[in-house]
């Protein structure tokens, strides 16, 4: 294709997306489009397995058999999240198997926020609150982007993030409510998460390479710092509802903007976690390597199996 | 070894509707690959009936053929019970 060609493909197709139709796996799209959205659903997708971990930590000692069913409820969404999204993803031409690889190599990032550790039972109702709360801030607007199996598996996602929110800030709720050392142990999950949850959501505009191109091709419909500002207003009064502190001094709501103005974040921080030294990083990346090495003679027998019984129905056949 | 091949799941929400796709999933067989599509796309009564193909076995339309393939509808009017202009009075037509 000439140079000129490719030109004029790209205006129609940036013209489809402004007038919001989908692209579908087998359309033209330029490369720039296929690459930015590989990246962008596997990181989703390795999100959403990754995330499995630190809360699978707490599966046998949760408190009741009630809370027990519920988390693990929660936990095998996530894996369906994880299976929607490598789904969405494998339609754009790329294979499981390069999908894990790059996870397991490290070349593929996944949220910074599952390298924290979940040291007390408060942390599953904190992690659903808060960490649930933000990806769902996040995910809402992708619903509408403009590659359409992504968009299919994000209304999905969508559908099923409610409940994890509301189990989690239920599990908070009941801490809050209880004794004195229940309800530090809430506070105390909250000071712990509170940053992280925001720092969730991205770099601040300023610092942020993707968000103008993100912006065009509806992979992000406001910028981090708007959806930033969203969670920070909505996540306020619930904190207060019950009777917990956000772990901010600076914290404080401007009846002008109508807004609640919060303390600059620690950046360095962020970058830390993300190129690999946060507390975890090594822990969980070591769990999905050996959850996929050991794992390997398993899917080598059932390979095995469904052959041996494909050459039984030909022999049959014959 | 291989790797687990690619299904593609399609589910009837209740009877009445049809069947409609919604994802794909790796198996190794037809029997694992209905299994993990109950686990994975109906975990909320969101079907009463699976069907799974291999994706391999799927032949689709090529969309840069789509001026030929579906373009020639859009000039048959005719097709079109508005297409016929007939008198107001004309009843239950
Ligand atoms: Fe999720
Ligand atoms: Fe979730």
């Amino acid at each position: 294709m000439s140079e000129k060609e490719i030109k004029s493909l790209e205006e129609i197709f940036e013209a489809k997306i402004a007038r919001d139709e989908k692209i579908e796996p087998k359309d033209w799209m330029p490369e720039k489009y296929r690459q930015t959205h590989i990246r962008q659903i596997s990181q989703h997708a390795h999100s959403e397995i990754v995330g499995m971990l630190p809360e699978g930590n707490w599966i046998t000692r949760a408190p009741s058999l009630k809370r027990k069913v519920a988390l693990l409820a929660k936990i095998q969404d996530e894996a369906g999240h994880g299976l929607y999204l490598y789904s969405a993803c494998e339609t754009l031409g790329i294979s499981r198997d390069e999908l894990y690889e790059q996870l397991h190599s490290g070349k593929a990032k996944y949220s910074s926020i599952f390298n924290y550790p979940t040291l007390t039972w408060a942390d599953m109702g904190a992690v659903g609150w808060l960490v649930d709360g933000a990806a769902i801030i996040n995910q809402v607007p992708l619903c509408a982007t403009s590659y359409g199996p992504y968009a299919r598996a994000m209304v999905r996602v969508c559908k099923e993030e409610s409940f994890h929110q509301r189990q989690g800030f239920q599990i908070m709720m009941t801490l809050a409510e209880g004794t004195p050392e229940q309800k530090e142990m809430a506070q105390d999950a909250l000071n712990r998460w509170w940053f992280p949850a925001l720092m969730m959501l991205g770099p601040t505009d300023d610092a942020s390479v993707h968000t103008a191109q993100s912006m065009k091709w509806k992979l992000k419909r406001k910028t981090n710092d708007e959806l930033r500002q969203q969670f920070v207003d909505q996540t306020v009064p619930q904190a207060e509802m019950i009777g917990l502190t956000i772990p901010d001094p600076n914290l404080k709501w401007n009846p002008e903007t109508k807004h609640y103005e919060f303390s600059e974040l620690d950046w360095e921080e962020f970058w830390q976690v993300v190129k690999g030294h946060g507390p975890c990083n090594k822990m969980r990346l070591d769990a999905r390597r050996n959850a996929w090495n050991n794992g390997e003679w398993v899917r080598n027998a059932a390979m095995a199996y469904a052959e041996k019984q494909e050459n039984r129905e030909v022999k049959q056949a014959i | 070894m291989k790797n687990w091949p690619l299904w593609e799941v399609f589910i009837r929400s209740k009877n009445g509707l049809e069947h409609r796709h919604c994802g794909s999933l790796h198996a190794s067989d037809a029997t694992m690959a209905l299994e993990n599509a109950r686990d994975v796309y109906t975990r909320r009564m969101e079907g009463v009936s699976i069907w799974v193909v291999p994706s391999s076995q799927i032949t689709a339309s090529n969309p840069e053929l789509n001026g030929e393939t579906f373009e020639p509808a859009m000039d048959k009017a005719y097709r079109h019970p508005t297409f016929y202009e007939l008198p107001d009075e004309l009843k239950h037509m």
